[in-house]
Protein backbone atom coordinates (compact mmCIF):
# COMPACT_ATOMS: atom_id res chain seq x y z
CA UNK A 1 0.00 0.00 0.00
CA UNK A 2 1.50 3.24 -1.15
CA UNK A 3 1.36 6.39 0.86
CA UNK A 4 -0.93 8.98 -0.71
CA UNK A 5 0.44 12.45 -0.04
CA UNK A 6 -1.82 14.69 -2.12
CA UNK A 7 -5.47 13.94 -2.62
CA UNK A 8 -7.63 16.26 -4.75
CA UNK A 9 -11.30 15.38 -4.59
CA UNK A 10 -13.73 17.01 -6.99
CA UNK A 11 -11.70 20.22 -7.03
CA UNK A 12 -13.28 23.08 -8.95
CA UNK A 13 -12.31 26.70 -9.28
CA UNK A 14 -14.50 29.43 -10.65
CA UNK A 15 -13.46 33.05 -11.04
CA UNK A 16 -16.04 35.76 -11.00
CA UNK A 17 -14.74 38.57 -13.13
CA UNK A 18 -16.28 41.76 -14.44
CA UNK A 19 -16.98 40.01 -17.71
CA UNK A 20 -18.80 37.12 -16.11
CA UNK A 21 -18.11 33.77 -14.53
CA UNK A 22 -15.12 31.74 -15.71
CA UNK A 23 -14.71 28.09 -14.81
CA UNK A 24 -11.02 27.33 -14.73
CA UNK A 25 -10.92 23.95 -13.00
CA UNK A 26 -13.72 21.47 -13.31
CA UNK A 27 -13.94 18.57 -10.86
CA UNK A 28 -10.38 17.39 -10.78
CA UNK A 29 -9.65 14.12 -8.98
CA UNK A 30 -5.99 13.49 -8.47
CA UNK A 31 -3.85 11.56 -6.03
CA UNK A 32 -0.10 11.77 -5.78
CA UNK A 33 1.94 9.20 -3.91
CA UNK A 34 4.98 9.79 -1.78
CA UNK A 35 8.16 10.48 -3.76
CA UNK A 36 6.27 10.30 -6.99
CA UNK A 37 7.00 12.73 -9.79
CA UNK A 38 3.70 13.56 -11.43
CA UNK A 39 3.60 15.75 -14.50
CA UNK A 40 0.48 17.75 -15.25
CA UNK A 41 0.55 18.01 -19.00
CA UNK A 42 -1.80 20.10 -21.13
CA UNK A 43 -2.19 22.94 -23.57
CA UNK A 44 -1.05 26.45 -22.85
CA UNK A 45 -3.85 28.56 -21.47
CA UNK A 46 -5.67 26.12 -19.23
CA UNK A 47 -5.81 26.24 -15.46
CA UNK A 48 -2.74 24.22 -14.50
CA UNK A 49 -1.17 27.11 -12.63
CA UNK A 50 -4.46 27.70 -10.85
CA UNK A 51 -4.58 24.04 -9.84
CA UNK A 52 -1.06 24.36 -8.44
CA UNK A 53 -2.07 27.49 -6.56
CA UNK A 54 -5.09 25.72 -5.12
CA UNK A 55 -2.97 22.78 -3.99
CA UNK A 56 -0.40 25.17 -2.54
CA UNK A 57 -3.18 27.02 -0.72
CA UNK A 58 -2.60 30.36 -2.42
CA UNK A 59 -6.10 30.21 -3.85
CA UNK A 60 -9.13 28.49 -2.40
CA UNK A 61 -11.09 25.96 -4.38
CA UNK A 62 -14.71 26.90 -5.03
CA UNK A 63 -15.67 23.23 -4.95
CA UNK A 64 -14.22 20.00 -3.58
CA UNK A 65 -11.16 19.79 -1.37
CA UNK A 66 -7.45 19.18 -1.34
CA UNK A 67 -5.65 17.31 1.41
CA UNK A 68 -1.89 17.09 1.83
CA UNK A 69 -0.65 14.42 4.27
CA UNK A 70 -4.24 14.00 5.42
CA UNK A 71 -4.67 17.68 6.32
CA UNK A 72 -7.12 19.87 4.44
CA UNK A 73 -5.39 22.66 2.53
CA UNK A 74 -6.76 26.03 3.54
CA UNK A 75 -3.80 28.33 3.33
CA UNK A 76 -0.17 28.19 2.20
CA UNK A 77 2.27 26.41 4.45
CA UNK A 78 5.90 25.38 4.63
CA UNK A 79 4.97 21.75 3.90
CA UNK A 80 4.31 22.79 0.31
CA UNK A 81 7.03 24.51 -1.70
CA UNK A 82 6.66 26.07 -5.12
CA UNK A 83 9.16 26.68 -7.93
CA UNK A 84 7.81 29.28 -10.31
CA UNK A 85 8.06 29.80 -14.02
CA UNK A 86 9.60 33.21 -14.20
CA UNK A 87 12.26 34.03 -11.73
CA UNK A 88 10.61 34.49 -8.40
CA UNK A 89 13.94 35.01 -6.65
CA UNK A 90 14.31 38.01 -4.39
CA UNK A 91 16.63 40.32 -6.33
CA UNK A 92 17.84 42.08 -3.17
CA UNK A 93 19.14 38.86 -1.62
CA UNK A 94 22.18 36.83 -2.60
CA UNK A 95 21.94 33.18 -3.65
CA UNK A 96 22.55 32.22 -0.01
CA UNK A 97 19.97 34.74 1.18
CA UNK A 98 17.38 33.35 -1.19
CA UNK A 99 18.03 29.70 -0.35
CA UNK A 100 18.00 30.23 3.41
CA UNK A 101 14.89 32.41 3.22
CA UNK A 102 12.43 29.66 4.15
CA UNK A 103 14.26 28.38 7.25
CA UNK A 104 14.95 31.99 8.25
CA UNK A 105 11.23 32.84 8.11
CA UNK A 106 10.59 29.97 10.47
CA UNK A 107 13.22 31.18 12.91
CA UNK A 108 15.80 28.43 12.48
CA UNK A 109 19.19 29.33 13.93
CA UNK A 110 21.74 30.89 11.64
CA UNK A 111 24.25 28.08 11.92
CA UNK A 112 21.74 25.38 11.15
CA UNK A 113 20.08 27.15 8.24
CA UNK A 114 23.42 28.11 6.72
CA UNK A 115 24.56 24.49 6.79
CA UNK A 116 21.34 23.32 5.25
CA UNK A 117 21.34 26.05 2.60
CA UNK A 118 24.94 25.23 1.73
CA UNK A 119 24.00 21.57 1.29
CA UNK A 120 21.30 22.39 -1.24
CA UNK A 121 23.39 25.01 -2.99
CA UNK A 122 26.02 22.32 -3.48
CA UNK A 123 23.34 19.87 -4.55
CA UNK A 124 22.12 22.12 -7.38
CA UNK A 125 25.72 22.81 -8.39
CA UNK A 126 26.00 26.45 -7.42
CA UNK A 127 28.94 26.30 -5.01
CA UNK A 128 31.01 29.44 -5.44
CA UNK A 129 27.97 31.58 -6.24
CA UNK A 130 26.66 31.89 -2.67
CA UNK A 131 27.27 35.62 -2.55
CA UNK A 132 26.13 36.48 -6.07
CA UNK A 133 22.96 38.45 -6.62
CA UNK A 134 20.35 36.94 -8.97
CA UNK A 135 20.86 39.72 -11.53
CA UNK A 136 24.33 38.29 -12.19
CA UNK A 137 23.08 34.75 -12.86
CA UNK A 138 21.93 33.10 -16.08
CA UNK A 139 18.36 31.83 -16.48
CA UNK A 140 19.36 28.23 -15.76
CA UNK A 141 21.29 29.22 -12.65
CA UNK A 142 18.35 31.26 -11.39
CA UNK A 143 16.10 28.24 -11.66
CA UNK A 144 18.70 26.17 -9.82
CA UNK A 145 18.48 28.71 -7.00
CA UNK A 146 14.68 28.42 -7.15
CA UNK A 147 14.92 24.65 -6.79
CA UNK A 148 17.43 24.88 -3.96
CA UNK A 149 15.22 27.42 -2.20
CA UNK A 150 12.20 25.14 -2.41
CA UNK A 151 14.25 22.12 -1.25
CA UNK A 152 15.86 24.03 1.62
CA UNK A 153 12.53 24.59 3.31
CA UNK A 154 12.21 20.78 3.35
CA UNK A 155 8.59 20.62 2.20
CA UNK A 156 6.56 17.42 1.96
CA UNK A 157 5.63 18.22 -1.62
CA UNK A 158 7.05 20.53 -4.23
CA UNK A 159 5.09 22.12 -7.02
CA UNK A 160 7.00 23.17 -10.11
CA UNK A 161 5.09 25.45 -12.42
CA UNK A 162 6.80 25.32 -15.82
CA UNK A 163 10.13 26.08 -14.18
CA UNK A 164 12.06 25.63 -17.42
CA UNK A 165 9.53 27.34 -19.68
CA UNK A 166 11.65 30.45 -20.20
CA UNK A 167 14.97 28.75 -20.81
CA UNK A 168 16.54 28.20 -24.20
CA UNK A 169 16.29 24.67 -25.59
CA UNK A 170 19.84 23.66 -24.73
CA UNK A 171 19.66 24.87 -21.13
CA UNK A 172 16.27 23.29 -20.82
CA UNK A 173 17.62 19.81 -21.64
CA UNK A 174 20.45 20.35 -19.21
CA UNK A 175 18.10 21.43 -16.45
CA UNK A 176 15.84 18.43 -17.01
CA UNK A 177 18.87 16.20 -16.61
CA UNK A 178 19.91 18.14 -13.51
CA UNK A 179 16.46 17.91 -11.96
CA UNK A 180 16.57 14.14 -12.40
CA UNK A 181 20.00 13.98 -10.78
CA UNK A 182 18.84 16.13 -7.85
CA UNK A 183 15.61 14.20 -7.45
CA UNK A 184 17.34 10.78 -7.57
CA UNK A 185 19.61 12.01 -4.78
CA UNK A 186 16.93 13.74 -2.71
CA UNK A 187 13.61 12.07 -3.47
CA UNK A 188 10.60 14.26 -2.93
CA UNK A 189 7.01 14.28 -4.02
CA UNK A 190 6.90 16.59 -7.02
CA UNK A 191 4.03 17.91 -9.10
CA UNK A 192 5.51 19.33 -12.26
CA UNK A 193 3.53 21.42 -14.75
CA UNK A 194 4.57 21.61 -18.38
CA UNK A 195 3.16 21.92 -21.88
CA UNK A 196 6.22 20.30 -23.41
CA UNK A 197 5.66 16.59 -24.15
CA UNK A 198 9.37 15.77 -24.35
CA UNK A 199 9.96 17.29 -20.93
CA UNK A 200 6.94 15.46 -19.52
CA UNK A 201 8.15 12.11 -20.81
CA UNK A 202 11.71 12.66 -19.67
CA UNK A 203 10.76 13.47 -16.09
CA UNK A 204 7.51 11.77 -15.17
CA UNK A 205 6.62 8.67 -13.19
CA UNK A 206 3.14 9.45 -14.29
CA UNK A 207 1.74 11.92 -16.82
CA UNK A 208 -1.68 13.38 -16.14
CA UNK A 209 -3.12 14.83 -19.33
CA UNK A 210 -5.31 17.85 -18.67
CA UNK A 211 -7.96 19.29 -20.95
CA UNK A 212 -8.16 22.92 -21.93
CA UNK A 213 -10.26 25.49 -20.00
CA UNK A 214 -11.97 24.51 -17.83
CA UNK A 215 -9.26 22.05 -17.00
CA UNK A 216 -9.99 18.52 -15.89
CA UNK A 217 -8.17 15.20 -16.00
CA UNK A 218 -8.45 13.71 -19.45
CA UNK A 219 -6.42 10.58 -19.00
CA UNK A 220 -3.16 9.48 -17.43
CA UNK A 221 -0.14 7.42 -18.36
CA UNK A 222 2.20 5.55 -16.09
CA UNK A 223 5.70 5.92 -17.50
CA UNK A 224 7.91 2.95 -16.72
CA UNK A 225 10.84 3.75 -18.99
CA UNK A 226 14.19 3.30 -17.24
CA UNK A 227 16.10 6.45 -16.23
CA UNK A 228 18.04 8.29 -17.49
CA UNK A 229 15.70 8.33 -20.42
CA UNK A 230 16.70 8.60 -24.05
CA UNK A 231 14.82 11.29 -25.97
CA UNK A 232 15.03 9.26 -29.19
CA UNK A 233 14.50 5.70 -27.91
CA UNK A 234 11.68 3.98 -29.85
CA UNK A 235 9.51 3.55 -26.73
CA UNK A 236 9.99 7.20 -25.88
CA UNK A 237 9.00 8.33 -29.34
CA UNK A 238 6.07 5.95 -29.42
CA UNK A 239 4.68 7.33 -26.15
CA UNK A 240 5.31 10.83 -27.35
CA UNK A 241 3.22 10.21 -30.43
CA UNK A 242 0.48 8.52 -28.48
CA UNK A 243 0.14 11.24 -25.85
CA UNK A 244 0.45 14.08 -28.35
CA UNK A 245 -2.53 12.63 -30.20
CA UNK A 246 -4.73 12.79 -27.09
CA UNK A 247 -3.99 16.39 -26.16
CA UNK A 248 -6.47 19.11 -27.09
CA UNK A 249 -5.26 21.17 -29.95
CA UNK A 250 -5.24 24.87 -29.24
CA UNK A 251 -3.94 27.87 -31.06
CA UNK B 1 19.63 54.56 -17.55
CA UNK B 2 21.14 57.43 -19.49
CA UNK B 3 23.23 58.39 -16.52
CA UNK B 4 24.49 54.82 -16.34
CA UNK B 5 25.50 54.99 -19.99
CA UNK B 6 27.34 58.23 -19.41
CA UNK B 7 29.09 56.73 -16.39
CA UNK B 8 30.00 53.72 -18.45
CA UNK B 9 31.45 55.93 -21.17
CA UNK B 10 33.47 57.78 -18.58
CA UNK B 11 34.99 54.57 -17.26
CA UNK B 12 35.90 53.24 -20.67
CA UNK B 13 37.34 56.37 -22.08
CA UNK B 14 38.32 58.19 -18.91
CA UNK B 15 40.28 61.32 -19.77
CA UNK B 16 38.62 62.12 -23.04
CA UNK B 17 35.08 62.17 -21.67
CA UNK B 18 36.06 63.95 -18.46
CA UNK B 19 37.40 66.72 -20.69
CA UNK B 20 34.03 67.03 -22.47
CA UNK B 21 32.28 67.34 -19.12
CA UNK B 22 34.66 70.03 -17.89
CA UNK B 23 34.34 71.90 -21.17
CA UNK B 24 30.74 73.05 -20.58
CA UNK B 25 31.59 74.63 -17.25
CA UNK B 26 34.78 76.19 -18.62
CA UNK B 27 32.95 77.60 -21.63
CA UNK B 28 30.24 79.08 -19.43
CA UNK B 29 32.76 80.80 -17.20
CA UNK B 30 34.69 82.06 -20.22
CA UNK B 31 31.59 83.65 -21.82
CA UNK B 32 30.70 85.16 -18.47
CA UNK B 33 34.19 86.61 -18.13
CA UNK B 34 34.11 87.89 -21.70
CA UNK B 35 30.94 89.95 -21.36
CA UNK B 36 31.90 91.32 -17.94
CA UNK B 37 35.56 91.80 -17.06
CA UNK B 38 36.85 90.87 -20.52
CA UNK B 39 35.03 93.27 -22.83
CA UNK B 40 33.55 95.47 -20.12
CA UNK B 41 29.96 95.17 -21.46
CA UNK B 42 28.63 95.15 -17.92
CA UNK B 43 29.61 97.09 -14.86
CA UNK B 44 30.51 95.66 -11.48
CA UNK B 45 27.20 96.81 -10.05
CA UNK B 46 25.17 94.92 -12.67
CA UNK B 47 27.11 91.78 -13.58
CA UNK B 48 30.59 91.42 -12.05
CA UNK B 49 33.04 89.06 -13.73
CA UNK B 50 33.96 85.63 -12.42
CA UNK B 51 37.28 86.94 -11.11
CA UNK B 52 35.50 89.56 -8.99
CA UNK B 53 32.98 87.03 -7.70
CA UNK B 54 35.74 84.59 -6.79
CA UNK B 55 37.51 87.31 -4.81
CA UNK B 56 34.28 88.20 -3.01
CA UNK B 57 33.59 84.52 -2.34
CA UNK B 58 36.97 83.97 -0.70
CA UNK B 59 36.71 87.19 1.26
CA UNK B 60 33.16 86.33 2.35
CA UNK B 61 34.35 83.07 3.91
CA UNK B 62 35.74 85.03 6.83
CA UNK B 63 34.23 88.51 6.46
CA UNK B 64 30.77 89.20 7.94
CA UNK B 65 30.33 92.44 5.91
CA UNK B 66 28.02 93.58 4.35
CA UNK B 67 25.20 91.44 5.76
CA UNK B 68 26.41 90.54 9.22
CA UNK B 69 27.50 86.94 8.77
CA UNK B 70 30.35 85.02 7.17
CA UNK B 71 29.65 82.59 4.36
CA UNK B 72 30.18 79.66 6.76
CA UNK B 73 27.69 81.07 9.26
CA UNK B 74 25.06 81.44 6.54
CA UNK B 75 25.71 77.98 5.12
CA UNK B 76 25.59 76.51 8.60
CA UNK B 77 22.31 78.21 9.36
CA UNK B 78 20.67 77.17 6.08
CA UNK B 79 21.92 73.60 6.40
CA UNK B 80 20.75 73.26 9.98
CA UNK B 81 17.20 74.39 9.17
CA UNK B 82 17.03 72.43 5.91
CA UNK B 83 18.34 69.23 7.49
CA UNK B 84 15.98 69.44 10.49
CA UNK B 85 12.93 69.74 8.27
CA UNK B 86 14.27 67.24 5.79
CA UNK B 87 14.98 64.53 8.35
CA UNK B 88 11.52 64.99 9.85
CA UNK B 89 10.02 64.67 6.39
CA UNK B 90 11.91 61.46 5.67
CA UNK B 91 11.31 59.90 9.07
CA UNK B 92 7.58 60.61 9.02
CA UNK B 93 6.87 60.52 5.27
CA UNK B 94 8.55 57.25 4.32
CA UNK B 95 6.85 55.03 6.92
CA UNK B 96 3.52 56.71 6.21
CA UNK B 97 3.84 55.94 2.49
CA UNK B 98 4.75 52.34 3.30
CA UNK B 99 1.80 51.88 5.66
CA UNK B 100 -0.59 53.55 3.22
CA UNK B 101 0.46 51.16 0.48
CA UNK B 102 0.30 48.05 2.69
CA UNK B 103 -2.76 48.63 4.86
CA UNK B 104 -5.97 49.46 3.03
CA UNK B 105 -7.45 51.24 6.04
CA UNK B 106 -4.49 53.56 6.48
CA UNK B 107 -4.76 54.32 2.78
CA UNK B 108 -8.47 55.12 3.02
CA UNK B 109 -7.85 57.32 6.04
CA UNK B 110 -4.77 59.25 4.93
CA UNK B 111 -5.21 59.36 1.16
CA UNK B 112 -7.81 62.16 0.78
CA UNK B 113 -5.92 64.50 3.06
CA UNK B 114 -2.66 63.70 1.36
CA UNK B 115 -4.13 64.22 -2.12
CA UNK B 116 -5.31 67.67 -1.07
CA UNK B 117 -1.97 68.70 0.44
CA UNK B 118 0.17 67.22 -2.33
CA UNK B 119 -0.35 69.83 -5.08
CA UNK B 120 0.55 72.73 -2.76
CA UNK B 121 4.22 73.52 -3.37
CA UNK B 122 6.45 73.80 -0.32
CA UNK B 123 7.07 77.52 -0.70
CA UNK B 124 3.35 78.26 -0.86
CA UNK B 125 3.26 77.40 2.84
CA UNK B 126 5.73 80.14 3.74
CA UNK B 127 3.29 83.08 4.16
CA UNK B 128 1.04 81.06 6.44
CA UNK B 129 3.99 79.70 8.40
CA UNK B 130 5.40 83.19 8.93
CA UNK B 131 2.08 84.37 10.32
CA UNK B 132 1.82 81.33 12.56
CA UNK B 133 5.43 80.96 13.72
CA UNK B 134 7.19 84.22 12.86
CA UNK B 135 10.33 84.47 10.74
CA UNK B 136 12.48 82.31 13.03
CA UNK B 137 13.58 78.73 12.66
CA UNK B 138 10.22 77.05 13.32
CA UNK B 139 8.36 78.42 10.31
CA UNK B 140 11.15 77.33 7.97
CA UNK B 141 11.59 73.88 9.48
CA UNK B 142 7.88 73.22 9.04
CA UNK B 143 7.94 74.50 5.46
CA UNK B 144 10.93 72.34 4.57
CA UNK B 145 9.29 69.41 6.32
CA UNK B 146 6.21 69.71 4.11
CA UNK B 147 8.36 69.99 0.98
CA UNK B 148 10.35 66.85 1.89
CA UNK B 149 7.38 64.91 3.22
CA UNK B 150 5.42 64.74 -0.06
CA UNK B 151 8.03 63.03 -2.28
CA UNK B 152 8.89 60.60 0.55
CA UNK B 153 5.27 59.49 0.90
CA UNK B 154 4.72 59.26 -2.85
CA UNK B 155 7.81 57.23 -3.62
CA UNK B 156 7.57 54.78 -0.76
CA UNK B 157 3.89 54.28 -1.59
CA UNK B 158 4.65 53.53 -5.23
CA UNK B 159 7.63 51.39 -4.22
CA UNK B 160 5.58 49.11 -1.98
CA UNK B 161 2.92 48.82 -4.67
CA UNK B 162 5.53 47.36 -7.01
CA UNK B 163 5.86 44.22 -4.92
CA UNK B 164 5.36 41.23 -7.18
CA UNK B 165 2.58 38.78 -6.40
CA UNK B 166 4.90 35.86 -7.02
CA UNK B 167 7.27 37.15 -4.32
CA UNK B 168 4.38 37.34 -1.88
CA UNK B 169 3.38 33.80 -2.86
CA UNK B 170 6.86 32.59 -2.11
CA UNK B 171 6.66 34.31 1.26
CA UNK B 172 3.29 32.74 1.96
CA UNK B 173 4.40 29.23 1.04
CA UNK B 174 7.34 29.73 3.37
CA UNK B 175 4.94 30.57 6.15
CA UNK B 176 5.84 34.26 6.50
CA UNK B 177 3.46 36.40 8.55
CA UNK B 178 1.89 39.55 7.14
CA UNK B 179 4.43 41.64 9.04
CA UNK B 180 7.32 39.54 7.72
CA UNK B 181 5.97 39.89 4.19
CA UNK B 182 5.94 43.66 4.64
CA UNK B 183 9.38 43.98 6.18
CA UNK B 184 11.21 41.24 4.29
CA UNK B 185 9.56 41.35 0.86
CA UNK B 186 7.64 44.57 0.24
CA UNK B 187 10.09 46.96 1.91
CA UNK B 188 13.17 45.55 0.12
CA UNK B 189 11.23 45.74 -3.16
CA UNK B 190 10.44 49.38 -2.50
CA UNK B 191 13.96 50.42 -1.47
CA UNK B 192 15.16 51.74 -4.85
CA UNK B 193 12.11 53.99 -5.12
CA UNK B 194 12.26 54.95 -1.44
CA UNK B 195 15.82 56.09 -1.99
CA UNK B 196 14.75 58.08 -5.05
CA UNK B 197 12.14 59.77 -2.88
CA UNK B 198 14.71 60.52 -0.22
CA UNK B 199 16.93 62.09 -2.86
CA UNK B 200 14.17 64.12 -4.49
CA UNK B 201 13.14 65.31 -1.03
CA UNK B 202 16.67 66.52 -0.35
CA UNK B 203 16.64 68.67 -3.47
CA UNK B 204 13.20 70.01 -2.56
CA UNK B 205 14.36 70.81 0.98
CA UNK B 206 17.36 72.74 -0.20
CA UNK B 207 15.47 74.85 -2.77
CA UNK B 208 12.66 75.46 -0.29
CA UNK B 209 14.92 76.69 2.49
CA UNK B 210 16.65 79.17 0.20
CA UNK B 211 13.26 80.39 -1.07
CA UNK B 212 11.99 80.74 2.48
CA UNK B 213 15.06 82.72 3.49
CA UNK B 214 14.64 85.04 0.52
CA UNK B 215 11.15 85.87 1.70
CA UNK B 216 11.77 86.32 5.38
CA UNK B 217 14.65 85.50 7.65
CA UNK B 218 17.48 86.86 9.73
CA UNK B 219 20.25 84.57 8.53
CA UNK B 220 21.10 81.94 5.96
CA UNK B 221 22.21 81.99 2.34
CA UNK B 222 18.85 83.27 1.10
CA UNK B 223 19.02 86.09 3.64
CA UNK B 224 22.55 86.98 2.52
CA UNK B 225 21.43 87.18 -1.11
CA UNK B 226 18.42 89.28 -0.23
CA UNK B 227 20.55 91.71 1.80
CA UNK B 228 23.09 91.99 -1.04
CA UNK B 229 20.30 92.82 -3.49
CA UNK B 230 19.22 95.71 -1.28
CA UNK B 231 22.69 97.29 -1.41
CA UNK B 232 23.50 96.49 -5.05
CA UNK B 233 26.16 93.86 -4.46
CA UNK B 234 25.64 91.37 -7.32
CA UNK B 235 29.03 89.83 -6.55
CA UNK B 236 27.74 88.69 -3.14
CA UNK B 237 24.50 87.48 -4.74
CA UNK B 238 26.41 85.35 -7.25
CA UNK B 239 28.79 84.08 -4.56
CA UNK B 240 25.71 82.98 -2.61
CA UNK B 241 24.23 81.30 -5.67
CA UNK B 242 27.45 79.40 -6.23
CA UNK B 243 27.41 78.20 -2.63
CA UNK B 244 23.77 77.08 -3.03
CA UNK B 245 24.56 75.18 -6.23
CA UNK B 246 27.71 73.56 -4.86
CA UNK B 247 26.09 72.44 -1.61
CA UNK B 248 23.02 71.10 -3.42
CA UNK B 249 25.24 69.07 -5.73
CA UNK B 250 27.36 67.87 -2.82
CA UNK B 251 24.33 66.69 -0.82
CA UNK B 252 22.95 64.80 -3.82
CA UNK B 253 26.32 63.19 -4.38
CA UNK B 254 26.51 62.00 -0.76
CA UNK B 255 23.02 60.52 -1.02
CA UNK B 256 23.87 58.74 -4.27
CA UNK B 257 26.74 57.03 -2.49
CA UNK B 258 24.47 55.99 0.37
CA UNK B 259 21.93 54.76 -2.17
CA UNK B 260 24.48 52.48 -3.80
CA UNK B 261 25.35 51.03 -0.41
CA UNK B 262 21.73 50.44 0.60
CA UNK B 263 20.17 49.21 -2.63
CA UNK B 264 21.55 45.78 -3.44
CA UNK B 265 21.09 43.31 -6.22
CA UNK B 266 19.66 45.77 -8.72
CA UNK B 267 21.70 45.92 -11.90
CA UNK B 268 24.61 48.15 -11.08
Amino acid sequence: MKNEVIVCKDVSKRFETERGVVDVIDKVDLTVEENELVVLFGPGQCGKTTLINVMAGLETATGGEVTVSGKKVEKPGPDRGVVYQTTALFPWLTVMGNVEYGPKSRGISKKERRERAQYYIDLVGLQGFENSFPSKLSGGMKQRVGIARAYCNEPVVMFMDEPFGHLDAQTRYLMQEELMRIWEKEKRTIVFVTNNIEEALYLADRIVVMTNCPTTVKTEYKIDLPRPRDYVAPEFLHLREEISAVVDKTL
Amino acid sequence: MEIDEVNCMKKKNGGKYAAISVLSVALFIFVWWLVSSGLGLTTESTLPGPDVVLKTFIKKLSDPAPDGGTMFQHIGSSLRVAMSGYLMGVVIGTPLGILMAWYKKVDLFARPLFDLLRPVPGIAWIPLMIIMFGIGMTSKVVTVFLAAFVPCVLNSYTGIRQTKDVHLWVGQTFGASNWQMLTRIAVPTSLPLVMTGVRVALGASWTTIVAAELLASTKGLGFMIQQARGIYRPDVIIAGMIAIGAIGALLTWVLTIIEHKVVKGVKA
